[in-house]
């Protein structure tokens, strides 16, 4: 069962001279093991969307529906609902409180009420997934850690939640390239091993353009392009408006083909780009251009 | 929501009040504060609730801003006014179970709340008009002359200036954080006031941490940008007391004169 | 130790940027050039002044504005314009000639129309843009920022960036510019490449970026025309040796 957005519109400080409207008419639907990127610029209104998802915020109109139980229902069954979506803030190592990572990561099953085994078999495979050794930093402070290590000991506490959903929100900001990397290829594992559907926002393109099966593009409130990234990141008028830039396969492949290279740009890595190049070249009988 | 507060609300605008020094707003709202004590008479009353509607009406802030100023009171002001009624003595004029409510008490009720009420929409109207920054000048230079007697004017200012620099970020922080562990299934809302207490362990330890990083950060951002207290320190905008702060001074002699006049009279 | 035995020197109006991954010391560096921290052992001399000597500190300060990654743990003041004011209000300088700074850094960086704003109204490129004002209101002649772009979404980083470039080209200011973005640091004039507290590269963009192994083995990127030009190589195309940016590898491959 999916994630439904129903016309759905959230207006902040309604009532008062501040009054802002952040999302207008929204509607989208989440299938289940998809992987789908929001990206938009700062104040689009992405963050405010996603914070829907779990019912961290309730639609001034419209309805949000998990699973096909709207998350503004006052019934158990909404509570419920609302805890089948993992959240992951942006700097989500900024929410560590605990003394060990085991115990960090053990409030959100803890929270659960779960049987102690339970959640220590969670902590373990949680931890196990983000590449944290058990033995090895169960009792560790949080705080020792390097930057990128409180990062994953902070999504794995959401992943001990066992949700079926999981949104990121700018998960690789502030990481150098290293980190960035190795976690990238952590949540797209978690997509394709533990099958969950998998929401990231984002304004890294090429973050984006590695890992999304379908590209939403926010602006001013509203869904501006919904399509598989192929078609999104070719759209460069709406990017534009969007104020995002293209990643940067497709920005190098462009300029390309502007000086006569006969070459596709629908690349999203640096390999594709070079066999897309090659692939120019070799029509070409070899001859460059 | 936590961000949907309005904390140091500022209305910018170029009313009269708008205009006006903040160390002459802040004299003249002492002096009106006191005045509210002093001339406890109808017409004292009157001529200050008159002067509060006033300036509120051509202040340029919204007037509903003002009624919300005044809801955290609202409790308050019905249970004095309950207490008054019915605990003073004097001429009853409604009898209910174990209550006499008397005429007197009416009238005392009435004039407390007016009271309170008073002082809120001036230190209101003071807020509303004058942005934090002139506010928390203006209270440095009016403490400068106590130096002297070893008040650290400057870091008192500077200290306010921070800190309201500081509550918006502070409550945006506050918000993401709680959502967070709410996210991670931490429930605020209910159990007893012991429960209540520890649940609030998840959202302040990461606010500490936060808050001293940040502490730690701004006072390096400060000194490489060679802050080294008040000492030898200048300022880009000077106060300047002007015509309007002499004459809003004179306005408010006259009422003082009207109002004492008014109580000699008994009225 | 964070800095071991390093030897660097900046010349007037350069351009540098620094490399390397967390931990490499990049930091400890940048806030050894305005005396924030100081060396354990050996020199370190701000326009022929030693950062030791505790009575040249505020002439030092004043000549290294420092740029910082958080935007909003750099902003003191309540409003932008003040904020900017910051700055000089410590030096002492007069009240009329705080105004003029003032009104000059704020257009420098493009931020006049938002002098009146509270600094959480901006977004990170433009509290950025303030940061960055507040030192030039100093009159400093070196801008060193440590990762300032860390925090931004990709307009805001374009901002800083592009001021970054306009100030250096047309005040000519000295900048030190520390990222992770390697598109940022080809940008610079020479970039130099910080691992475990040393310096282990110092050269041009061209000759840095042009070595994809190197830079992937001490866990950096590269900009994505110098990757796809290594990887067209060793697939036995011919093109020309340090390609960094798109046009360069559009003309190898187009003339």
């Amino acid at each position: 069962m999916p994630i439904e957005l129903r016309d759905v519109t959230y207006t902040y400080m309604k009532g008062t001279p501040f009054e802002r409207t952040a999302l207008q008419n929204v509607s989208l639907t989440i299938a289940d093991g998809s992987l789908t990127a929001i990206a938009g610029h700062t104040g689009s209104g992405k963050s405010t969307l996603v914070q829907h998802l779990n019912g961290l915020l309730h639609p001034t109109k419209g309805e949000v529906l998990v699973d096909g139980v709207n998350l503004a229902g006052k019934k158990e069954e909404a509570g419920l609902a609302r805890r089948k979506v993992g959240m992951v803030f942006q700097y989500p190592e900024q929410q560590l409180f605990e003394e060990t990572v085991a115990a960090d990561i053990a409030f959100g099953p803890k929270n659960l009420e779960l049987s102690e085994d339970e959640v220590n078999r969670r902590v373990r495979s949680a931890m196990e997934f983000v590449q944290l050794d058990y033995e090895t930093y169960k009792d560790v402070s949080p705080f020792r850690l390097s930057g990128g290590q409180m990062r994953r000991v902070a999504i794995a506490g959401v992943l001990a939640l066992k949700p079926d959903y999981l949104v990121l929100d700018e998960p690789t900001a502030g990481l150098d390239p290293q980190a960035r990397e190795e976690l990238l290829r952590r949540i797209v594992d978690l997509h394709r091993k533990k099958k969950l559907t998998i929401i990231v926002v984002s304004h890294n393109m090429e973050d984006i353009a590695r890992m999304a099966e379908r590209v939403v593009f926010m602006h001013d409130g509203h869904v501006l392009v919904d399509a598989p990234p192929s078609k999104a990141f070719l759209a460069d008028e709406k990017m534009r408006e969007a104020g995002l830039t293209a990643p940067p396969t497709v920005a190098l492949l462009s300029i390309l083909r502007d000086k006569g290279l006969q070459v596709d740009a629908d690349a999203f890595t640096a390999d594709e780009a070079v066999k897309r190049i090659l692939k120019a070249i070799q029509k070409k009988g070899g001859a460059k251009c | 929501m936590l961000t949907d507060i309005t904390i140091g609300q500022f209305f910018p605008g170029t009313s009269i009040l708008h205009r006006l020094d903040p160390r002459a707003k802040l004299l003249l709202l002492l002096v009106l504060m006191a005045a509210i004590f002093v001339f406890d008479t109808p017409g004292g009353y009157a001529v200050l609730t008159g002067l509060a509607l006033l300036l509120a009406a051509t202040s340029g802030v919204p007037l509903s801003m003002y009624f919300r100023s005044l809801r955290p009171l609202w409790w308050i002001l019905a249970f004095t006014f309950l207490i008054h009624l019915c605990a003073t003595p004097g001429e009853v004029f409604f009898h209910f179970w174990i209550f006499d409510m008397t005429k007197e008490g009416l009238s005392r009720g009435f004039f407390l709340c007016l009271r309170l009420t008073l002082l809120i929409l001036f230190s209101s109207l003071l807020t509303f008009t004058t942005s934090p920054l002139s506010l928390t000048d203006g209270m440095e230079r009016l403490l400068r002359p106590l130096k002297v007697v070893g008040v650290p004017a400057h870091e008192l200012a500077m200290m306010m200036t921070i800190a309201l620099r500081f509550v918006p970020t502070l409550i945006e922080e506050t918000d993401t954080i709680m959502k967070a562990q709410q996210s991670r299934g931490a429930d605020f809302s209910t159990g007893n006031a012991l429960k209540r207490v520890r649940h609030l362990v998840p959202i302040l330890v990461p606010l500490f941490i936060s808050s001293f990083r940040r502490a730690d950060e701004l006072a390096t951002a400060m000194e490489a940008r060679c802050y080294r207290g008040g000492e030898g320190r200048t300022r880009m905008k000077e106060l300047h007391v002007g015509g309007i702060d002499y004459a809003a001074a004179g306005v408010t002699a006259l009422l003082f004169a009207a109002m004492g006049a008014m109580k000699m009279a008994g009225i | 130790m964070a800095l071991d035995h390093v030897d660097l020197s900046i010349e007037e109006g350069e351009f540098v940027a620094i490399l390397g991954t967390n931990g490499s010391g990049k930091s400890t560096l940048a806030k050894q050039l305005n005396a924030i921290l100081l060396p354990t052992s050996g020199v370190c001399r701000v326009a022929g002044m030693d950062t030791r000597a505790a009575e040249r500190l505020w002439d030092i300060r004043q000549t290294v504005g420092m740029v910082f990654q958080n935007p909003d743990n750099q902003i003191i003041a309540a409003i932008v314009e003040d904020d900017v004011a910051f700055g000089p209000e410590n030096l002492g300088v007069p009240s009329d000639e705080i105004r003029r700074r003032v009104d000059e850094s704020l257009a420098a960086v493009g931020m006049t129309s938002f002098r009146g704003f509270a600094p959480h109204l901006l977004s990170g490129g433009q509290k950025q843009r303030v940061a960055i004002a507040g030192t030039l209101a100093m009159k400093t002649k070196c801008l060193v920022l440590d990762e300032p772009t860390a925090m931004l979404d990709p307009v805001g980083r374009r901002e800083v960036l592009e001021t970054v470039r306009r100030l250096h080209r047309e005040s000519g200011i000295t900048v030190v510019y520390i990222t992770h973005f390697m598109e940022e640091a080809a940008a610079a004039q020479r970039i130099v490449v910080m691992e475990d507290g040393k310096i282990v590269e110092d050269g041009s963009p061209k000759a840095i970026f042009g070595r994809v192994d190197a830079m992937r083995k001490r866990g950096l990127d590269v900009p994505l025309a110098a990757e796809v030009a290594w990887k067209l190589q060793k697939q036995g195309i011919q093109l020309p040796e340090n390609i960094v940016t798109n046009e360069e590898l559009a003309v190898a491959l187009c003339r």
